[in-house]
């Protein structure tokens, strides 16, 4: 998984809320069996007036010039800013890799669904919550400059205006070493092998039922 | 000290380890897989050298992507080739491991929400997780039960543990006496307009009250299935002698002693009596009629008798900007009667309504009527091979197909139209699914909410009619 440790982006305003993971990346994307290789559709129904295929060429499709992320100023973009319960809906893990693979390294909004914020953490992309009123101020700072930049810094959990304000945010403990390092939580889990076993034995005891095979 | 909620006693019973930050190793004792989520897990497997922690704790199924048209020929017939390869890697990925799948043509395959619980594969008292999010139905079962992301179904695999965090508990209690015409379809989605798509984010939702010890299990399933459109990983109904009978006899329920033994174990899955939640929602079951979704959001709902919301009514700025663009989306009117709405296509199906009751309900309504002319496709996809069979024993599968609905093999279908399945640019469609999302069905399609009679009773009249008018 990539370390995020310092980063410095442009910021791009998304201006909805309850942006659903469908919207994300579109379910005829879901065929794919890779993790990588969905940036192109990234809100595929949003950015393109036509509709998209999986395995077709984005060269050449009709873009939508209203979509912010098509407009030149967010080119380049590597922050997304988002309203309330973004990542809703379904639990496709594609939706991060499709922002990953965009060059999204990190998600500032007021609240997020859980299973999305989870997923993101397993890919290296950072979400943070901030209050409304941050996040509110963050939109009206990056719709009023053009090349607006915002800095994180994850060891430090701020987010650095370009004036300078600092704006904190919460994260937790275990998520954040593992961001910080880029480990793999699988490993981490399985120096725990010991307590998985003792607890199975404890368990067998209690409720075999649980241990039948599915076969 | 306060006595325990369900969702505190299937936690508390499953907890390996908490670590310093106060995530906590909670034991995983079954993982369903499909076919969309599960390809980069197998994969990352392969990548690292890891094996599966324990392979008789899977058991897979493909859905997402199968035709429901006629596919003896198998899954080489697939005609759109991603999906083939899609199915045929999920084929390979569990021959590889050994794990349990009911392909394409078993008579069990089957959405995996239907399929599991039918099995008896996921027990009361028992954690499950499956790579996706209506994994919250199997709460109905009194498990703990929620959908997860693929990395984590990676994760499960390889250790048998997710690493998780406690959620919160909210109580929704719905007490009084449901009427005639109003399904537990209704009264999620109306829990929904209540609380609003995020109103359960953070926590595991109980269900109780009256409404559901009186409701069957395949209604709770139905409930439990959309409490993540309330934003609820975790919904949760406790368990009573209609879940001890409902897995009496089932193929992966104990057997025997130790059936006996399970038993008296799993009458305690209950909230105490004294249990504190972090968050109570009452709601009285004669407010609730049948309900209708207007908009691009599962929240966006009205009962059949109401109108389209007005942005003009509403102070909030953000919701005044959700409503405006779902309008637009949508193609309707601010005020418009939802009785008022043309529909073109009709979709009967899902892992929130597609088991037999469902499927009895709507053919009770289209029976010795006709779809309407203006309805150019009205599906019913069954959620499972069993359950096909159970309603061609009934002679439902006649009664659709004489009123003029088409009869399919089961699958998610137009759900999410991953298959050919879908809605056209512009269409209506009214679906017994859960997501009225942009797009869900089809690029540029417009799905509304509703029960499977709500669903049967527009296709047989072309738009949205109250459902008691007809029975």
């Amino acid at each position: 998984m990539n370390k995020f440790v310092l980063h410095t982006g442009i910021a791009a305003p998304l201006d909805r809320a309850n942006v659903d993971t469908d919207m994300i990346i579109p379910k005829q994307f879901l065929k794919s069996i890779k993790r990588s290789g969905f940036g192109k559709n990234l809100f595929d129904e949003l950015r393109y007036l036509d509709e998209g295929q999986p395995d077709q060429s984005c060269e050449g499709r009709p873009l939508n010039p209203e979509f912010v992320l098509n407009q030149p100023r967010y080119q380049g973009a590597s922050i997304l800013l988002a309203r309330e319960n973004f990542g809703c809906g379904s639990s496709r893990e594609h939706a991060p890799w499709a922002l990953d693979d965009y060059g999204f390294r990190c998600v500032i909004a007021p609240s997020f669904a859980e299973i999305f914020y989870n997923n993101c953490f397993k890919n290296g992309l950072l979400p943070i919550v901030l209050h409304d009123e941050k996040v509110d101020q963050l939109f009206k700072e990056s719709a009023a400059t053009d090349g607006y930049q915002l800095s994180i810094d994850l060891e430090r959990q701020l987010v650095i205006t370009p004036s300078g304000e600092e704006m904190a945010f919460s994260i937790d403990g275990f998520r954040k070493h593992c961001l910080l390092n880029g480990l793999d939580d699988i490993g981490l889990t399985l120096q725990h092998s010991d307590d998985i076993r003792a607890y199975e034995e404890k368990r067998r005891q209690q409720a075999p039922w649980l241990f039948d095979a599915i076969k | 000290m306060a006595g325990k909620t369900l969702y505190d006693k299937l936690f508390d019973s499953h907890l390996v380890r908490t670590n310093d930050d106060g995530s906590s190793l909670i034991y995983i004792d079954r993982q369903v897989l499909h076919e969309v989520t599960s390809p980069q897990a197998f994969e990352g497997l392969r990548l690292a050298g890891r094996k599966p922690w324990r392979i008789d704790a899977n058991i897979a199924t493909p859905d997402h992507n199968v035709p429901t048209t006629e596919r003896s020929g198998g899954v080489d017939l697939i005609v759109d080739p991603v999906s083939r390869i899609q199915v045929k890697t999920l084929d390979a990925n569990c021959d590889e491991f050994g794990i349990l799948e009911f392909k394409m043509n078993d008579h069990r395959q089957g959405i995996v929400h239907v399929m599991a619980p039918e099995q008896g594969a996921i027990l009361p008292g028992s954690t499950a997780v499956c790579g996706d999010s209506h994994t919250a139905t199997l709460g109905a079962l009194g498990a703990l039960a929620h959908g997860i992301g693929t990395s984590e179904v990676e994760h499960v695999l390889a250790t048998q543990c997710l690493i998780t965090k406690k959620m919160q508990n909210m109580l929704v209690r719905v007490d009084g006496e449901l009427g005639v015409g109003v399904t537990p379809k209704d009264v999620v989605l109306h829990v929904i307009g209540v609380i609003g798509t995020a109103g359960g984010t953070g926590y595991a939702i109980e269900f109780g009250g009256d409404v559901f010890r009186n409701m069957s299990m395949e209604g709770r399933m139905t409930v439990c299935n959309m409490a993540i459109e309330a934003g609820a990983r975790v919904g949760l109904v406790a368990i009573d002698q209609t879940t001890i009978d409902y897995f009496d006899g089932r193929p992966f329920a104990p057997k025997g002693e130790q059936w006996e033994a399970a038993v008296s174990q799993w009458r305690d899955l209950v909230s105490d009596a004294d249990a504190e939640f972090d968050a109570v929602v009452e709601i009285h079951a004669a407010d609730i009629e049948p309900q209708v979704t207007w908009g691009t959001s599962p929240e966006m709902v009205v009962g059949v008798s109401g109108q389209v919301p007005n942005p003009d009514n509403e102070k909030d700025p953000v919701k005044v900007d959700g409503i405006n663009r779902a309008l637009k989306y949508m193609g309707l009117q601010a005020d418009q009667k939802i009785t008022d709405i043309k529909l073109d296509r009709v979709f009967i199906g899902s892992c929130t309504n597609s088991r037999i009751e469902d499927l009895r309900d709507a053919a009770k309504v289209v029976k010795g009527r006709k779809v309407a002319d203006n309805i150019m496709q009205a599906l019913v996809v069954p959620g499972s091979g069993l359950v096909k069979a159970q309603a061609e024993a009934e002679g439902l599968d006649k009664i659709f197909m004489e009123a003029g609905l088409e009869w399919r093999e089961p699958g998610c279908s137009m759900c999410l139209a991953m298959n050919p399945d879908k809605l056209g640019n512009g269409e209506h469609c009214a679906s017994t699914s859960n997501r009225n999302f942009e797009g869900r069905q089809g690029f540029g399609g417009r799905t509304h909410l509703v029960s499977p009679a709500m669903a049967a009773a527009a296709a047989v009249t072309g738009h949205f009619i109250d459902v008691r008018e007809l029975i």
